[in-house]
């Protein structure tokens, strides 16, 4: 048969893939489970010696964000990955990488917490992804990938993202998705960009060299002027606007006629839209909205779903609820919004899904 | 077609490798396949298990809590799976080291003396691949040539010396599994 590019592969090892061949020029992060794979995938790779790119084991993750931090300044495409309390210790340099408008991408392979918790899949940092984590007024664009294609296909598409917008992007992920092996096909090689491309690209903003430009470029977020920091925080809400105008991105499933929608992302989806079907296969009209970026969040489509008579939405996320939030600021008390979680590493089956779809919205 | 599977024993039993040469089998043969194993703790000398989906659609929950086929390399697992098996399904199981047999009349249940027989050979190695032959006998779920594929798939190259023995395991595993009931 014809070599085609079809491989089995874990989530983890999917990433690291999907990083070199779009081109990324460096990876820095700190092993902790469950996405350790990312960089011994890329150290098996060994990058270095075929596209050029970069592959380091930082002393500790909050040294991988501040080497992610100095490489976007220079205009380069860099990452890190890291899981749960590995992303904690990341808030900081996320926050500065925000101000400073630099793009960048970020893997967070959830396990469960709050603390050093467990090394099982949850999704309990959905608030510290799209709320914030790091502190000020910020967004990151956040992906949530459900299959180990889309964890392939978000690391080019958070970088092209990232480099629009000039953004950090967040590829939010969680140790099922990081670990499960799926079928992938893989993209073709590209090359890294040169340092002329780069300057071309970037050269309004980087300090990738001087050139022949006026003013040398800075990337600093420290503003000790108010109304001058003012200024950073309006055009940067200017630029989230932006990106909720432009930026959603969802998938509906079996919601044509649906009475009732489950709302869910990653893994958790996946189990959802079992329990979609085994609802379907009882008469009960029930939908499935996935959303794809969870920051911006899909909220004209849950506004759509209200307004064409959906009577009533479930939550489902592996923590204690926090996407439900978002659910009811969009759905604004006009239909019946429950959450349904297991929480600490637990995960649950499309079973338990369904009764508890039963017990809180049928009865 | 959609076939779920749990395959749990030891860590060290090649649990994981025989769920990814079956899923590998079913990637040549063009089939949707997810590989969920646990992971952690329990892997380093304690119990391991993998649920592999292997599908002719898009596989919507990778997580399962019944299984059309359950192989089972020792008592923890099936003690722990034997009520997992949905009703009509199957369940296959190695006798070494198995002090109380599944109880269950309402589905197939099949041994495979594969731990014993590798012994007798001087194959530990060949232990998984054995066990899948015998699984493929009951469900051939992936066509033998594309198992074949999936073997070759899922050894690093370096390995592929044992090709010929893991193919020798595969057919003979099929022979030695019996039907218990």
């Amino acid at each position: 048969m014809a070599e085609k590019e079809i491989k089995l592969m874990k989530g983890n090892e999917v990433i690291a893939h999907a990083a070199v061949r779009c081109g990324c020029d460096g990876y820095f992060g700190y092993p902790i489970t469950p996405q350790s794979e990312v960089m011994e995938t890329l150290m098996e790779l060994k990058p270095w010696e075929s596209t050029g790119m970069v592959v380091l084991q930082a002393e500790s993750e909050i040294s991988s964000i501040n080497m992610v931090y100095g490489g976007a300044a220079t205009g380069k495409m860099v990452m890190t990955s890291s899981s749960s309390p590995g992303v904690s210790l990341m808030s900081e340099g996320l926050s500065y990488l925000a101000a400073c408008e630099l793009p960048c991408l970020v893997v967070n392979c959830q396990r469960g917490g709050p603390g050093l918790g467990t090394i099982q899949p949850s999704q309990g940092d959905y608030f510290q992804a799209c709320k914030g984590g790091g502190h000020g007024d910020y967004h990151l664009i956040v992906l949530a990938p459900a299959s180990v294609q889309e964890m392939h296909d978000f690391v080019e598409l958070g970088f092209e993202l990232a480099f629009r917008y000039r953004i950090p992007s967040m590829l939010l992920a969680d140790g099922a998705i990081g670990q499960m092996m799926e079928k992938v096909v893989l993209s073709p090689q590209k090359p890294r960009r040169s340092d002329e491309q780069i300057a071309q690209q970037c050269g309004s903003w980087a300090a990738c060299g001087k050139g022949r430009r006026a003013k040398r470029n800075v990337a600093t977020s420290l503003y000790l002027q108010s109304d001058e920091l003012e200024c950073l925080n309006i055009r940067l809400q200017e630029k989230y606007r932006e990106i909720e105008s432009r930026e959603v991105r969802y998938e509906e499933f079996m919601c044509d006629n649906a009475e009732y929608v489950l709302v869910a992302f990653g893994s958790s989806a996946r189990i959802c839209s079992a329990t979609v079907e085994m609802a379907r296969a009882e008469g009960i009209k029930l939908g499935l909205l996935r959303p794809i970026t969870l920051y911006p969040f899909p909220i004209k489509p849950l506004q759509q779903m209200v307004e064409r008579g959906v009577k009533g939405f479930l939550s489902v996320e592996l923590n204690a609820g926090q996407m439900v939030e978002d659910v009811r600021l969009a759905v604004e008390g006009r239909a019946l919004v429950e959450h349904y979680g297991r929480m600490g590493g637990v995960v649950f089956n499309p079973e338990s899904v369904l009764e508890a779809f039963k017990n809180k919205l049928l009865k | 077609m959609k076939e779920t599977i749990i395959i749990a024993g030891f860590g060290g039993q090649g649990v994981l490798s025989m769920g990814k040469i079956l899923a590998y089998s079913g990637v040549m043969q063009d089939f949707e396949v997810t590989w969920m194993p646990s992971y952690g703790p329990e892997m380093r000398g304690g119990t391991a298990n993998v649920t592999v989906i292997i599908s002719d659609k898009r596989i919507s929950s990778p997580i399962a809590d019944s299984f059309d086929t359950a192989i089972i390399l020792n008592q923890q697992s099936l003690d722990k799976f034997e009520s997992k098996v949905k009703p009509g399904g199957v369940l296959i199981y190695d006798t070494n080291g198995i002090t109380t047999p599944p109880a269950r009349t309402d589905i197939d249940i099949y041994t495979i003396d594969a731990a014993t027989e590798c012994a007798r050979l001087g194959q530990a190695k060949m232990f998984n691949t054995m066990i899948l032959g015998g699984y493929l006998k009951i469900k051939p779920v992936v066509e033998m040539e594309y198992v074949m594929q999936g073997l070759k798939k899922s050894l690093p190259e370096r390995a592929w010396s044992l090709l010929p023995q893991n193919e020798a395991a595969i057919k003979h595993g099929a022979e030695i599994i019996k039907k218990v009931r």
